[in-house]
């Protein structure tokens, strides 16, 4: 039985392509047969994110409009074999592909994963309707900042307005030192706000930049604390109970040298 | 003087509780904002309802929604014709 996740936020930069990245190659790692569809047309970057930018021979649009069968398009990874990408295309634009032709793309390929994740672009737009379009499961990714929260909140009323039920959040990019100091909203105003089940807590992490660097997602860094958020969810994705994770913050030594350094 | 001396004692609010109290007043706003396919299911419904008790004028009846400061409120104005005898 495969599941259809889309991966939303309103605002861009909030880390929905970094998101889908980690959450697909930490399915793969745990053995799961699982496909990434980039629909960010024009503005594709998933691909950097695998490391797959070279070895792109085909795109969705060639797909949707029926120059080649899904299989010819997909990448595999290098490392994780059971983990896919349909990459879109450059060039193109977010119109280039309907609603209907991505519900009948993922209607094929869930003969054949077990999770299909959608990277949805930024925005409001036909290309939200069209990313949500085939999705069992809306993941809602935001930060602790106020306009995050509020596309975030925009979002969840265009999903319910689609008639999706199943959403989710994933609160990404915590500065749990700002959190505890009063000056970043916590996971409770949040929650105050948005009435949502939160899937992940994901504390910013220099590894997230290090690792996107490099093309290889910090889920496999044993020692990055996104990473092992980003593992959290994976679990729960897969029906696991794991409990949120307590953030190491600095310690007073840290915090004493932050103030003489500025 | 007094305000150098309460910069440095006094406690100065913080800004996630801002954010928050913000986001709160701003998203009431946000979420106000329905369609008007909405707005016409809703005045039926109000007019089905009242029905049941009074006889309404439904061509001058008005139903909008007000924004004050912090709240947003539901505002209607229905002309009541006749009330209707309890038939009980």
């Amino acid at each position: 039985m495969s599941e259809i996740y889309v991966i939303t936020s309103g605002k861009g930069g909030v880390g929905k392509t970094t998101t889908t990245a980690n959450l697909g190659m930490g399915l793969a790692m745990r053995g799961k047969k699982v496909v990434l569809v980039d629909t960010d047309t024009g503005l594709r970057n998933l691909d950097l994110l695998l490391g797959l930018e070279n070895r792109i021979m085909y795109d969705l649009i060639d797909v949707t409009e029926g120059r080649v069968p899904y299989k010819k398009a997909l990448v595999r990874h290098k490392k994780y074999e059971t983990l896919f990408l349909l990459p879109t295309s450059q060039v193109k634009d977010k119109m280039a592909v309907n609603p209907e032709q991505l519900v009948k793309l993922c209607d094929e390929l869930r003969k054949e994963f077990d999770y299909i994740i959608i990277d949805c672009p930024a925005g409001i737009e036909q290309g939200f309707k069209t990313a949500i379009a085939a999705a069992d499961t809306a993941l809602v990714v935001t930060m602790p900042e106020i306009s995050a929260v509020r596309d975030a909140d925009k979002i969840i009323g265009e999903l319910g307005r689609a008639d999706k039920e199943n959403i989710k959040l994933i609160v990404n990019r915590i500065r749990p030192n700002m959190v505890e100091s009063g000056d970043m909203l916590n996971m409770d105003d949040i929650n105050d706000i948005l009435s949502l089940d939160c899937i992940g807590q994901v504390p910013d992490d220099i590894k997230v930049v290090t690792s996107t660097n490099k093309g290889e997602p910090c889920i496999t860094l044993e020692d990055s604390q996104a990473g092992q958020a980003y593992r959290n969810i994976v679990a729960r994705m897969m029906g696991e109970d794991v409990p949120f994770m307590e953030f190491h913050k600095d310690g007073w030594w840290k915090r004493l040298k932050h103030i003489f350094k500025r | 003087m007094l305000d150098a001396l309460m910069k440095i004692f006094g406690k100065k609010e913080q800004s996630g509780k801002i954010a928050h109290d913000r986001l709160k007043v701003v998203l009431i706003h946000d979420r106000a904002n329905i369609s008007p396919d909405v707005m016409d299911n809703l005045k039926n419904d109000i007019i089905k309802v009242i029905s049941n008790y009074m006889e309404i004028n439904q061509k001058d009846m008005e139903i909008s929604l007000a924004n004050d400061d912090d709240s947003v409120a539901l505002v209607a104005n229905i002309p009541v014709n006749n009330m209707k005898h309890d038939k009980g």
